[in-house]
């Protein structure tokens, strides 16, 4: 019982982190109809920039750590949505009335050119973060377990449900959201109502960097260890979220991050951690054969 | 940039749209063969023709999807040949587009807040229960998904679409398609309505050539990518050729 509960809050704080990077994955899908597979490395970009902020900031003597925080949350944003746009930018929209390949390999060229440049840059060792927020909440504590739940993880959830609430409103209310929608579903028409459809397309590579920079300060602060490799596997699970929620879904990338946060968790726990992509992945497998367009997607069938 | 004089009091020889020398191609496939044709303000013209001629790839072509390979479209005189769709939007020019595409996973008012994308926000309200009036049945649905809407009032959708945004110039491609007799009166009525009370210039692509050349004041006729035929919708009318074509069965 104490195992369960403790590897539920690690379930769902892996989850959320894997939610916000699926969110990036299946809204360029939902847009553009391609994977952008270069999205795990510019969240891993996101975690080194963050990682560099923290740095400045404590050189230049900002050391109270909400303020750093703060501050790190707005400048990894802003600096990864710039990389963001660049990419969509330079490799996929000069491809973006070629073949349908054409982005998709633009894209796992583009994240072998983050991996190698940061790798370059910073250099291909382990860089650690020390602990910036300590301290925590015993929920068990009898003989034999300790359940925790720290400081940390609940700064991780309560950022996430912040985000995602404040995104969903976005998609749902604002103007912005509307174009994004009517983009998704018909990028001729929403043309020629007179959206400006590349803007909007780079809004939304902006808008899931963004959401993805959040996920790379998350890493940073909840394991404190990164380096330029992180991108790929995290890319991975959270694709994998994407899928199994429905791509194209954003309810569904949500609750597909926090299922595959779960599984793995729970797989490493109770079954054998070197195993627990094999799980991840198996299940993937298992609601495709069943429900092909993942838990939330939704078939067309609509009346034309 | 756009100079909004009003031009509507001042009679002047330039035609609303222009369409000169047009040829469009699908690939290496040769879709329109040099069309030429002009738009009036104020004139509803029409133009009708078989499926395939070529008619709804005209009414793409203007508004720069796909793009004119060969020839100039004007509108008021300036060249939009190259302009990218949303800025020819800009200009106040609105498509009620072949097969309608309504945004399906969208109400009813999400998809006119779309139509308005150009429009003042300011004058939203106005606009809406502008359009609203003209379908009031939209108004009954207002909240409802645009896919589930029927044949019929997804084609009403789609012209309250393009009308929300107060356009000069309105596109209309096939509004007809699909459609019960009676609503197709209706839907053409409205038209007409639109053009003497509002002076709306119309440009109708219409495989219903006879209620199409009824209200048009001119016509244009396009077989395999090329106008082969054009005058005012009386004359049309009479023609043997077009009677034959398009009025009687398909006769040959």
């Amino acid at each position: 019982m104490e195992i369960f509960v403790q590897q539920l809050i690690n379930g769902i704080t892996l989850g959320s982190i894997y939610g916000l990077i699926a969110i990036g994955y299946t809204m360029v899908y939902g847009i553009i109809g391609m994977i952008n597979f270069a999205h795990g490395d510019v969240f891993m970009v996101g975690a080194f920039l963050a990682l560099i902020a923290f740095l400045a900031l404590v050189a230049i003597g900002v050391t109270a750590v909400p303020l750093a925080l703060f501050l790190v949350l707005l400048i990894a944003m802003a600096l990864t949505s710039l990389y963001g746009w660049t990419v969509e930018r330079l490799a996929y929209r000069p491809l973006r009335h070629s073949f349908r390949l054409a982005p998709l390999i633009s894209a796992i060229g583009m994240s072998i050119v983050l991996q190698n440049y940061v790798q370059i840059a910073q250099g291909a060792r382990v860089k650690p973060l020390p602990p910036l927020i300590q301290g925590g909440y015993t929920l068990i504590d009898n003989d034999v377990f300790i359940v925790r739940l720290s400081n940390v993880q609940i700064l991780v959830v309560v950022t996430t449900l912040a985000l995602m609430a404040v995104f969903s409103w976005v998609i749902a209310r604002t103007r912005l959201g509307r174009d994004m929608r009517a983009c998704e579903q018909d990028l001729k028409m929403a043309s020629l109502v007179g959206v400006d459809v590349d803007r909007t397309i780079s809004l939304t590579f902006v808008i899931g960097a963004a959401l993805a920079a959040v996920a790379g300060i998350m890493t940073l602060l909840y394991y404190g260890v990164i380096d330029f490799y992180i991108g790929f596997v995290a890319g991975v699970k959270a694709f994998t979220a994407a899928v199994l929620g429905g791509i194209g879904s954003l309810p569904g990338a949500m609750l597909g991050g926090l299922l595959i946060g779960l599984i793995e968790t729970f797989w490493s726990a109770y079954f054998s951690s070197e195993y627990k992509d094999v799980a991840a992945f198996s299940i993937l497998i298992i609601v495709l054969i069943f429900l092909p367009t993942g838990i939330l997607g939704r078939p067309e069938i609509e009346k034309v | 940039m756009s100079a909004q004089v009003a031009t509507t009091t001042v009679a002047t020889a330039v035609p609303l749209l222009a369409v000169r020398g047009v040829k469009t191609y699908y690939g290496n496939i040769i879709a329109l063969r040099g069309v030429d044709l002009e738009v009036h303000d104020g004139e509803i013209v029409t133009l009708i023709g078989a499926n395939g001629a070529g008619k709804s790839t005209l009414m793409m072509t203007i508004f720069g999807n796909p793009r004119a390979r060969e020839g100039q479209i004007l509108y008021e005189g300036r060249d939009i040949t190259h302009m990218p769709t949303h800025e020819i939007v800009r200009l106040r020019i609105a498509q009620s587009p072949e097969g309608r595409r309504i945004f399906g996973r969208m109400t009813v008012l999400e998809n006119l807040q779309l139509g308005a994308t150009i429009a003042d926000p300011a004058r939203f309200e106005e606009d809406l229960a502008r359009v609203l009036r003209l379908f009031p049945r939209l108004k009954e649905r207002i909240d409802q998904r645009g896919g589930t809407l029927s044949g019929g009032e997804q084609q009403m959708l789609a012209i309250a679409r393009a009308l929300v945004s107060r356009p000069r110039l309105l596109l209309l491609d096939e509004p007809s398609l699909g459609l019960a007799p009676l609503l197709v009166k209706q839907i053409f009525a409205a038209i007409r309505e639109l053009n003497e009370r509002e002076k709306l210039t119309v440009f109708l692509v219409e495989q219903n050539a006879f209620h199409a050349l009824k209200l048009a004041h001119r016509g244009y006729v396009m077989v395999n990518g090329e106008i082969t035929l054009s005058g005012t919708g009386r004359e049309l009318l009479k023609r043997p050729e077009i009677r034959a074509a398009y009025l009687e069965g398909g006769r040959r």
